[in-house]
């Protein structure tokens, strides 16, 4: 039987698998572009934002566009590349913009000594709304506005069963994380 | 019909084009113009053209720089411009300030000083700058053709790192 003669058409199957491979990657291409551009799902868990934020996990819509135009405000609740560590992303709620004066406890666990600090121009100055546990600007200071990701809209109460039903592997008492699902699906640490 | 489905089919062309286009920009490589002499001679060395760099995002995966790295970041005093340095400290080194005073560069942050240090904004008036907001790596210069070139890491001999001082104590 010979393989190269009429019996296999290589070309066409090589065409469709040309076609399928363009389909695919546009297809990838096109799920990038939401996520980076539009909107993301983000898995964070972690007590920083205790009781806005779930313990033990939430799935978050965080829409990337109005911190591109310059529309995060305070009171908004953010997600943002940590200043410690590039490759993780926190959430946490922005109590001050630049060039306002932020009073802040500095460390509710041991005592009331109150700061004020004026927040640099385009930084931003970032608290977790469970101040007893959360490592936020307190610890290192106000944030270049750069470092701001997207702004969280609201939490998706049927992806949160689903996460809840798969089994997904965390540190626990790890301080507020972010997993962000990028565009390929994948879970990244 | 014909003038509409043609249209149509224009567009799903440009759509397709332009995602992909994004995407590889975003995640693999772009080209950026570089303006102003703060990196002179490495770049822009006359004041006539303005070179035309690669900017790789390989590294965006993993934050692996190394002492000598041309990379552009976002400005910390203005989100929306970006500006070109060289990395002259890495996270845990120490560095002199201007003012003589040694600093320890915290983590996830570096150092970047401009090569021509006379015409440069850099660490050395807005501080250590957090690894989050570099954008990509400068591996070829692609423009003009005569100063086609890869971009090679250069250790700078004037400001090492603290511990290679000879100390006085």
């Amino acid at each position: 039987m010979n393989l190269f003669g009429n019996a296999v058409p290589w070309r066409s199957i090589a065409k469709e698998a040309l076609e399928r491979t363009a389909i695919v990657t546009r297809f990838l291409c096109l799920l990038h572009v939401t996520n980076t551009y539009i909107c993301t799902p983000t898995l964070v868990y972690g007590p920083s934002m205790l009781p806005t934020l779930n313990l033990t996990g939430d799935v978050l819509l965080a829409e990337r566009v109005s911190h591109r135009l310059g529309k995060v405000r305070p009171g908004d609740v953010v997600l943002v590349r940590s200043p410690v560590d590039p490759r993780k992303s926190l959430t946490k709620r922005v109590v001050a913009m630049g060039g306002d004066k932020v009073t802040f406890v500095v460390d509710p666990r041991n005592s009331d000594r109150v700061r004020t600090i004026t927040v640099p121009r385009g930084h931003v100055w970032i608290q977790g709304d469970n101040i007893y546990a959360s490592r936020d600007s307190r610890q290192f200071g106000a944030v270049p506005y750069g470092l701001v990701e997207g702004k969280i809209l609201c939490r998706c109460i049927l992806m949160c069963i689903v996460a809840s039903i798969v089994c997904i592997k965390r540190t626990p008492c790890s301080p507020m994380q972010v997993w962000p699902l990028d565009g390929f699906g994948l879970l990244h640490h | 019909m014909g003038t509409r489905s043609l249209l149509w089919d224009i567009t799903k062309k440009y759509l397709t084009v332009g995602l992909v286009g994004l995407t590889i920009s975003d995640r693999y490589a772009s080209i950026v113009s570089i303006r102003g002499s703060s990196m002179s001679p490495a770049f822009n060395p006359g004041s006539d053209t303005n070179d035309y760099v690669l900017l790789e995002k390989f590294c965006l995966d993993k934050y692996r720089f190394s002492d000598g790295d041309v990379v552009v970041f976002s400005s910390p005093n203005n989100h929306k411009e970006k500006h070109i340095k060289r990395i002259r400290a890495l996270p845990g080194d120490w560095i002199e300030t201007p003012n003589l005073d040694v600093l320890k560069v915290p983590e996830g942050h570096f150092w970047v000083e401009g090569d021509n240090s006379v015409s440069s904004l850099d660490s050395r008036s807005f501080g250590p700058i957090p690894l989050g907001l570099i954008r990509g790596r400068v591996t070829h210069i692609v423009w003009p053709p005569k100063r086609m070139d890869r971009v090679e890491r250069e250790t700078n001999q004037r400001l090492s790192p603290i511990q290679d001082r000879p100390k006085f104590y």
